[in-house]
C-alpha cells in the first residue's frame, strides 16, 4: 500500500505543477488543493500505515495494548489541512480581487509590479 | 594601549560645541600618542622587540596579538606624528565647516585602523585593520558625497583596494596553511618551508596583488589620482603619509617570510620602477599642484617597492629612510597646496605667481620641502637619495636597470620640486596674489614642523638612522644592520650620480613647457588609458546583471515558476542520485479491493481537474479527490484527519463554486493541446516527489517521539485520544498559532473583498 501511496503522490505532484505552470489563476488554485492533499499523503505515509487502528486508549488502560497508528503525523496533517484551506481561501479571494483590478486571471497579463518593457513587448 | 586609545577619548571629547579645545583635542590625543610612542625608541634602538597577546579566536588561531618593533615603530611614529598635525590643520582648515566633527571623526578612526594594521602581529588581525583602513578611506575621499563625482572615485578607490583586500586575505590564509602560523613575527623561522611550498607562487601573487593595489603601483595605481576628490587634508594624511604606504608596509613584513627569491625580486622591481618613471612622467604633465603631488606619490611609492625587492642591506635601510623623507616633504607640501587653495584661491600653476611677498612664511616652508624633495644637501632628502644610489648599485637583480629608474626617477622629482617651490612664489604676479595672506597659526604649524624636521634630520641623520631605519633593516633582512648615517660621504659614485640627477632635473624643468604639450598630445592620443580597465570590468559586470536579469527575471509568473520548479526537480534528482534511488525493502503488501478503488479515484480527480475545460467538472473532480483521500485515512487509523479532511474538503467546494460565478470561463481553454515542456517539467517533479517517498520509506522509522505520546497522553494528560491530547495539550501552543494563521487569512480576506467598492469609487 505504501509503494501505490507514493505512485498517487506523484501522480498529484505532476498534476499540480502542470496546472500551476498553466499561469491561469484559476487552475493555479486546483493545482494548491492538489498539492495540499499530496502533501498531507507524503507525511502519512511517512509515518508509516498501521491498518484498522486509531491510536485510542482503552479505558482503565494507561498506554495503548496493541500497535496503533502513529499519531504524531495525524496531529501534523491535521495542522496542515486546516492551515491549506486558511492558504486555499486566501488565494480565492486574492485571485478574485485581482481579476476585479486588472480585469484578467492571467498570471503573465499581471504587470503591475514588473512592467513589460519594450523588448518583452516585441517578443 | 592607554597610548593608543588617547585619540579616541579626545575624539569623543570633541562635541560639536567648536570650542577650540575640543576642536583640536584630537590633535592633542594623537601627539600625545605619538609622544608614547616617541619613548619607545630607545628599546627598539637597542634592536629589540615588544610583543603583548591577548587570545581572541583560539580554535582559528586568531590572536589579539601587537607587536612593536623597528618597522612598526617608524610607521606608529608617521601616523600618530603627522596624524596630530594633520588633525590640527583640518581643525582651522574646516573652522566653521558643518561636517568638522564629522571629518575629525573619520580621521581618527581612520588613525587608529592604520595604528592597528602596523602594530597587529597576527595576520588575520592586520587584514581586518587593513579592510578598515580601506572603508575609512573610502568615507574620507567621499566626504564631499553631495558631488557625485567625489562618490564615484570614492567607490573607484574602495573597489580596487577592497579586489586586493580579498587576495591578500587569500594570501594570508594560504601563508597559515603552510607556515602553520599567523604570527608575523614566527614566519621568518618558517621562511625556508615557505618558499620552497609549491603554493609559494601562488601565495606571492595573492600577496603582490594586495601590496599594489593597496600602495597604487602601475596598473593599479589610477584610483590614487582620482582619490584627490578628498579635501587636501585628508589627502595629505591618507594619499601621502600613510594608507598608500599600507602596501609598503605589507612588503616590508613579509620580506623575511617571502623575499629574497627570484620572483619576488624581479617583480618588485620591474613594478615598482615602471611605476616610479611613469608616475614621475605624468606628475610633470599635471597643471594642478595637488595632482602633480599624487603622481609624486605614485613615484614615491613606486621607488619604495622596488628598494624593496632590493634584497640586500643598503638597499632596505634605503627604502626606510626614503619612506621617513618622503613623509616629511611630501605631507607637508600637500598641507601648504592646501593653504595656497584656501588663502591664495587656486591650485592650478598657471594661476598662481609673486606669492612670495604675500605669504613669505607659507614659501619658506615650501621651500624646505622642495629642497628636501629635490635632494639638496644639506636636507634628509639628501642623504635618502645618496643611500638610494649606494642601495641601487647593491641590489641583487640588475643594479644598472634600478640606478636607471632611480636617476630617471630623481632627476623629474628635481624638476617637480622647482615647478612647486619657484613659479608660485617667484614666478610673475597674477590676479591670486593680490588677495593672498598668510594662513592662520594652526595651518601652517603642521608644514612648518614637517619641512623643519627635513632639515634637521638632515643635519643629524643619526636620530633617525641608527635609531630607526637600522633596528627596521635588521627586521628585514634578519640580520644586524649597523649603517653609519653621514652627511658627506666624500666624492664617489652616489655623489656623480646625484650631481648628474641636478643636471638633469634643471633641465627638465627647463623645458618643461615643451615637455607638457608633448606629454598632452600624447595622452589625446589614448596612450596610457589604464583607467579604461577599470571601468571596462565596471562597465561589463553591470551588463552582465542587466543580462541576466532580463533573462531571469522576465516579470512573467509562469517563468518564475517554471526555473523554481526546475530547481527544485533537480535537486530532487540530485538527492537521489546520491542516495542511489533506495527503494523500499519491504514487498509490496497486498491491497484490498476497495484501497485500490480509493487509489484509482483520488487519481482520477486529480487528472479530471488538469484535463478538464469545465469549471464545475473541475470542483466536482477536486471533491471527488478529496473524498477518496479521507477513506484512505479511515483506513489508516486516522480518524480525526478523515473527518476534518472531509469538512474542509465540503467547504473547499462550497466556497470555489460561490467564487468561480465571479470568475471568468477556463478561457482560453487549453482544450486537448498539450504542453509537452511543461508536462516534461511537471513529470520530473512528480516523479522525483515519488521516489524520494519510496527512499524515506526504505529507511527505519524512528519512533521515540510517538512512544513517548503514547505512553504520556494518559497517564499526564489524561486524555485517551492520542491525536487530540496532542494537539491541544502537548502542542496546544502550535495549534493556538494554526488558529491565528486562520483568522490573519480571513482578515485579509475580508479586507480585500471590503475594499472593493472604494476601490471603485477611486477609479472613477
Amino acid at each position: 500500500m505504501e509503494l501505490a501511496l507514493a505512485v498517487l503522490v506523484g501522480v498529484l505532484t505532476t498534476c499540480a505543477v502542470y496546472l500551476m505552470l498553466s499561469g491561469n489563476m484559476v487552475r493555479f488554485i486546483f493545482a494548491l488543493a492538489l498539492l495540499s492533499n499530496a502533501v498531507n499523503l507524503v507525511i502519512f505515509a511517512a509515518g508509516r500505515l498501521t491498518y484498522a487502528a486509531p491510536p485510542l486508549i482503552a479505558d482503565g488502560a494507561k498506554a495503548p495494548a496493541d500497535t496503533v497508528a502513529n499519531a504524531l503525523p495525524q496531529a501534523l496533517i491535521l495542522t496542515a489541512i486546516v492551515i491549506g484551506f486558511g492558504l486555499l481561501a486566501f488565494t480565492l479571494v486574492l485571485v478574485h480581487r485581482a481579476h476585479q483590478t486588472l480585469g484578467t486571471v492571467e498570471a503573465d497579463d499581471m504587470r503591475v509590479a514588473e512592467p513589460a518593457s519594450d523588448d518583452d513587448e516585441a517578443r | 594601549m592607554a597610548v593608543v586609545t588617547a585619540p579616541v577619548a579626545a575624539a569623543a571629547d570633541a562635541a560639536p560645541t567648536g570650542r577650540p579645545l575640543a576642536r583640536y583635542g584630537p590633535a592633542l590625543g594623537s601627539a600625545t600618542a605619538c609622544a608614547g610612542f616617541a619613548a619607545l625608541i630607545p628599546t627598539i634602538a637597542d634592536y629589540s622587540s615588544i610583543r603583548v597577546a591577548w587570545p581572541w579566536i583560539s580554535g582559528l588561531g586568531v590572536e589579539l596579538s601587537f607587536l612593536i618593533d623597528g618597522l612598526a615603530l617608524i610607521f606608529a611614529l608617521l601616523i600618530t606624528g603627522i596624524g596630530a598635525l594633520v588633525l590640527a590643520y583640518s581643525a582651522s582648515y574646516f573652522k566653521g565647516h558643518h561636517k568638522l566633527v564629522r571629518l575629525l571623526v573619520l580621521l581618527v578612526l581612520f588613525e587608529l585602523s592604520m595604528l592597528g594594521l602596523v602594530l597587529a602581529d597576527n595576520l588575520i588581525l592586520m587584514f581586518v585593520f587593513w579592510e578598515l583602513t580601506t572603508v575609512t578611506s573610502f568615507l574620507l575621499v567621499g566626504f564631499d558625497h553631495e558631488k557625485a563625482d567625489a562618490r564615484n572615485k570614492a567607490l573607484q578607490a574602495l573597489l580596487v583596494t577592497a579586489a586586493g583586500g580579498l587576495a591578500l586575505l587569500a594570501g594570508i590564509l594560504l601563508i597559515g596553511a603552510v607556515a602553520g602560523t599567523l604570527e608575523a613575527s614566527a614566519l621568518p623561522a618558517a621562511a625556508a618551508a615557505l618558499k620552497a611550498d609549491p603554493l609559494y607562487p601562488a601565495i606571492l601573487v595573492l600577496v603582490l596583488l594586495g601590496a599594489f593595489t593597496k600602495s597604487a603601483q602601475f596598473p593599479f595605481h589610477f584610483w590614487l589620482p582620482n582619490a584627490m576628490a578628498a579635501p587636501t587634508p585628508v589627502s595629505a594624511y591618507l594619499h601621502s603619509a600613510t594608507m598608500v604606504k599600507a602596501g609598503v608596509y605589507l612588503l616590508a613584513r613579509l620580506t623575511p617570510a617571502l623575499g629574497g627569491t627570484g620572483p619576488w625580486l624581479w617583480t618588485l622591481t620591474i613594478v615598482g620602477g615602471v611605476t616610479a618613471v611613469l608616475a614621475s612622467i605624468w606628475a610633470l604633465r599635471q597643471t594642478d599642484l595637488k595632482l602633480t603631488l599624487a603622481y609624486t606619490t605614485v613615484m614615491a611609492l613606486g621607488t619604495l617597492t622596488m628598494f624593496l625587492g632590493g634584497a640586500s642591506a643598503i638597499a632596505l635601510a634605503a627604502a626606510v629612510t626614503f619612506l621617513i623623507v618622503h613623509a616629511f616633504y611630501k605631507a607637508a607640501l600637500f598641507l601648504a597646496v592646501g593653504i595656497l587653495d584656501k588663502k591664495a584661491g587656486s591650485r592650478e600653476i598657471d594661476q598662481l605667481g609673486g606669492l612670495a611677498r604675500p605669504m613669505w612664511r607659507t614659501w619658506v616652508v615650501v621651500a624646505l620641502a622642495a629642497l628636501s624633495m629635490a635632494g639638496f644637501p644639506p636636507f634628509l632628502g639628501f642623504i635618502g637619495k645618496e643611500l638610494k644610489y649606494e642601495g641601487a648599485l647593491a641590489v641583487a637583480s640588475e643594479p644598472l636597470l634600478v640606478v636607471t629608474f632611480a636617476v630617471a626617477a630623481n632627476a623629474m622629482m628635481v624638476a617637480v620640486a622647482g615647478l612647486v617651490a619657484i613659479k608660485p612664489f617667484l614666478g610673475p604676479r597674477t590676479a591670486t596674489a593680490a588677495k593672498a595672506g598668510e594662513p592662520p597659526f594652526a595651518m601652517w604649524l603642521g608644514p612648518a614642523v614637517l619641512a623643519t624636521g627635513g632639515l634637521v634630520f638632515g643635519i643629524a641623520p643619526e636620530l633617525v638612522g641608527a635609531a630607526l631605519v637600522n633596528p627596521t633593516a635588521s627586521v628585514m633582512i634578519g640580520d644586524r644592520v649597523a649603517k653609519d648615517f653621514k652627511l658627506w660621504h666624500g666624492v664617489n659614485i652616489p655623489l656623480m650620480l646625484s650631481i648628474l640627477t641636478f643636471v638633469l632635473g634643471v633641465v627638465i624643468y627647463l623645458a618643461l613647457g615643451r615637455i607638457r604639450r608633448g606629454l598632452a598630445a600624447g595622452e589625446a592620443h589614448g596612450l596610457w588609458a589604464a583607467e579604461s580597465g577599470y571601468d571596462g570590468v565596471l562597465a561589463g559586470t553591470k551588463a552582465l546583471a542587466a543580462w541576466q536579469t532580463r533573462v531571469i527575471q522576465t516579470g512573467r509568473q509562469t517563468q518564475y515558476f517554471l526555473w523554481t520548479t526546475t530547481v527544485l526537480a533537480a535537486l530532487l534528482w540530485a538527492g537521489l542520485a546520491m542516495g542511489g534511488f533506495a527503494v523500499m525493502p519491504r514487498g509490496v503488501e497486498a491491497i484490498s479491493l476497495i484501497e485500490l478503488t480509493m487509489l484509482a479515484l483520488a487519481a482520477f480527480g486529480a487528472v479530471a481537474t488538469v484535463v478538464t475545460r469545465s469549471r464545475l467538472l473541475a470542483i466536482l473532480a477536486l471533491g471527488l479527490l478529496g473524498s477518496a483521500v479521507a477513506a484512505i485515512f479511515v483506513f489508516y487509523g486516522a480518524i480525526d484527519v478523515a473527518m476534518t479532511q472531509l469538512l474542509v474538503e465540503t467547504l473547499i467546494v462550497v466556497i470555489v463554486a460561490v467564487a468561480l460565478l465571479r470568475l471568468p470561463r477556463l478561457t482560453p481553454a487549453p482544450g486537448l493541446e498539450v504542453r509537452w515542456g511543461h508536462l516534461g517539467v511537471a513529470l520530473a517533479t512528480g516523479v522525483a516527489t515519488a521516489l524520494a517517498l519510496t527512499a524515506v520509506l526504505g529507511t527505519e522509522l524512528d519512533r521515540r517521539i510517538t512512544d513517548f505520546f503514547e505512553q504520556a497522553s494518559a497517564t499526564e494528560a489524561f486524555g485517551r485520544n492520542i491525536v487530540n491530547v496532542i494537539l491541544v495539550d502537548f502542542r496546544a501552543l502550535d495549534t493556538l498559532g494554526e488558529i491565528a494563521v486562520v483568522v490573519v487569512a480571513a482578515l485579509g480576506a475580508v479586507a480585500l473583498l471590503t475594499r472593493r467598492r472604494e476601490h471603485r469609487e477611486a477609479s472613477r
